[in-house]
């Protein structure tokens, strides 16, 4: 775990002031190593959206330490300035709505980044076109979104958030819009990433069907985390 | 680079294409506005030019003869040819009125031309078909935008000519197409009545013992006659000897004859920052009103199109796209729209400046400056759009 991964110690996030004020994350301690795959689970309004956002740099937590990689990003403020910069070139997103770009067909959506990163267009398709085939989708590369089966979508979406080999990849309820055949797949195409490029991946769930595959997971209940062993379970 | 603007356009291009169509009759109206401005410049240039004078002599403290009235016995035309420096010196008369032919009327500038053939000032420099006024009476030469033809016989006052002769563009400062007719048939046609108003004037006269003398016989037919005839004229034109500067001679005649004149530049000037001066203000009026009706529909419509795009952006956002990238695409969407809007507008604006009952000139510095003016107002538009895309946050893409 030395040297890569996830850190976050001492987490907390407060949304609002005064009276109204809520502790969304109160103590959240994470550790997630390169290659692996942990699972985030608890009930709804525990703080997962918020843990996730925290750490995808997308809201601002109120005190504690966040380090990816060998970066410390966050103690008890941030310690890097282009924050949308730590997204692009550390984090990949994938959520429970792929969101892709309406207007783009499938491989400029994957392409998308390092073609407006500025590598020539050429070169940022034929990257995305290998993650889509690694996600057994190349056969749509040149669909449109709206053309795509909800779970085609989520795999385009997965190879988007790939595209730029982040170090961390940030799941929110991936499998939520998918049968459990292909809610398993997707978490076997995550498995099968991490080890492929050493990313350490958070994937927030309610999802029974996918729980047991993660071999650790933390459970978080009015913002704060423990860490529990998982199943595990060996896809077939 | 990937254009996201290009994809987006692409993508909806239907919305793009028909919005842009829209816009793209408004501009049309716009470049048609200033066609007509630009049209009426010319008409009065045409007007000039065509008059083949280098200087205009009027009455005095008059801006004649387009302008203001003006009026100058028909006789001080020989005391300007005496002047140095003055080649040719010729009368000529203006009257705007209706004249028939057979059962319609067309409007119609009436120039009353010095007798002497092509070449005196005045005179059309060139037909396009038939042939100048030869005989001393009762012939026309008509503008081909009157409609008439070679061999109609038209009716000005009591009157009717036969048109011997046809000119093209040959226009008044306000567009009416000009016919030329003998001076002496003119000055009549400008201050002879009709028949029952001469009788009356007639029987006037001849009530009035002071000219209806027993004594005298033929005082009588003496006073009528000069009742009845015009000495009056519009104004002299003028054509200079080489070498004689117009200013010096403009001084000489206003010095000895008591009159007016003018050279070409002062009567461009006049014509043009006089004459059609409030036309040039309502039509810039319209123009500032056609601007800002355009950058109102332009922002809309991209503002319309951006929050349609609200999810995309956050999104965009969350995986790192630069602001400049966001900011960019919007832009360039609502200068694609312009483009769009342009290309429709000047098609349109060409296409209806022929069949406009006014003379049209499109010219390539209006269509170049508004151009200009259209992507600086795309650029403003798309202000709003960028303002509310920046302000999206990026956690809405997560979501709860
Ligand atoms: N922007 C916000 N402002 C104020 N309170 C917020 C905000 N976002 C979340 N909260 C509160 O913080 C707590 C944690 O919310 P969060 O969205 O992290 O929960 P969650 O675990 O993702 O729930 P779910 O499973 O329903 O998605 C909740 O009590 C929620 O009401
Ligand atoms: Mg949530």
């Amino acid at each position: 775990m030395e040297g890569g991964g996830i850190r976050i110690e001492g987490l907390h996030k407060r949304y609002g002031k005064g009276e109204t004020a809520v502790d969304a994350l109160k103590q959240v301690d994470m550790r997630v190593a390169p290659g692996e795959v942990v699972g985030l689970i608890g009930p709804s309004g525990s703080g997962k959206s918020t843990l996730l956002k925290c750490l995808g740099a997308v809201i601002e937590p109120t005190a504690g330490r966040m380090i990816l990689g060998n970066e410390v990003i966050y103690d008890n403020g941030w310690k890097i300035t282009d924050l949308r910069a730590l997204r692009r070139d550390k984090i990949g997103f994938v959520f429970q709505a792929p969101y892709l770009i309406p207007f783009l067909d499938v491989t400029d959506n994957v392409a998308l980044l390092p073609m407006l990163a500025g590598v020539p267009n050429d070169v940022a398709r034929t990257k995305a076109m290998a993650l889509l085939q690694a996600l057994d989708i190349q056969h749509r590369a040149q669909a449109m979104p709206s053309e795509l089966s909800g779970g085609e979508q989520q795999r385009v979406a997965i190879a988007r958030g790939l595209i730029n080999r982040p170090p961390v990849i940030l799941a929110d309820e991936p499998t939520a819009p998918l049968d459990s055949e292909r809610a398993l797949a997707v978490v076997r195409i995550l498995n099968d990433m991490a080890r492929q490029f050493e990313t350490a991946i958070v994937v927030v769930t309610h999802d029974e069907k996918i729980i047991p595959t993660f071999k650790r997971i933390y459970h978080i209940r009015d913002g704060i985390t423990h860490e529990e062993i998982g199943e595990g379970r060996e896809f077939d | 680079m990937i254009s996201l603007a290009g994809r987006d356009i692409l993508h909806a291009w239907g919305k793009f294409i028909f919005t842009g169509i829209g816009l793209g009759l408004l501009i049309g109206v716009t470049l048609t506005m200033a066609g007509v401005y630009r049209g009426m410049v010319d008409d009065g240039k045409v007007l000039l030019d065509n008059s083949g004078a280098d200087l205009w002599v009027v009455q005095k403290n008059t801006l004649g003869p387009y302008a203001e009235s003006s009026s100058l016995y028909d006789d001080s035309y020989r005391g300007i040819l005496a002047l140095p420096g003055v080649a040719q010196a010729a009368n000529v008369t203006y009257l705007t009125m209706q004249i028939r032919q057979g059962e319609n009327d067309v409007r119609a500038m009436v120039v009353g031309i010095a007798p002497g053939g092509a070449g005196i000032p005045g005179w059309p420099p060139y037909l396009v078909a038939g042939r100048q006024i030869t005989r001393s009476h009762y012939e026309a030469v008509a503008d081909m935008a009157t409609g008439f033809k070679l061999d109609d016989r038209i009716q000005i006052r009591r009157n009717d000519y036969t048109v011997v002769g046809l000119t093209r563009r040959m226009v008044s400062s306000s567009g009416d197409p000009m016919v030329f007719i003998p001076l002496k048939d003119a000055q009549e046609a400008q201050f002879l009545k009709d028949n029952d108003a001469i009788l009356q004037n007639r029987r006037r006269i001849a009530e009035n013992p002071a000219f209806n003398r027993p004594a005298i016989p033929d005082l009588l037919d003496t006073v009528i006659t000069s009742q009845s005839s015009n000495p009056y004229v519009n104004a002299v034109l003028v054509r200079l000897k080489p070498g004689y500067a117009a200013d010096e001679v403009v001084e000489v005649i206003q010095r000895w004859k008591r009159l007016t004149a003018y050279t070409r530049s002062q009567m461009e000037d006049i014509l043009i920052g006089k004459l059609i001066a409030t036309s040039a203000q309502q039509i810039g009026m319209f123009l500032v009103i056609l601007a800002v009706v355009s950058a109102a529909i332009i922002a809309f419509i991209i503002y319309t199109l951006t929050l349609g795009k609200i999810r995309e952006i956050a999104v965009l956002k969350l995986i790192g796209t630069k602001n400049r990238t966001i900011a960019g695409m919007i832009m360039q969407e609502a200068l694609g729209l312009g483009v769009i809007g342009f290309v429709v507008g000047k098609i349109s604006a060409t296409f209806w400046a022929l069949i406009f009952p006014k003379y049209v000139l499109l010219e390539l510095r209006d269509a170049f400056s508004g151009f200009i003016v259209l992507m600086i107002i795309c650029v403003l538009a798309s202000i709003i759009a960028i303002h509310a895309a920046l302000k999206v946050d990026p956690a809405e893409a997560i979501g709860g």
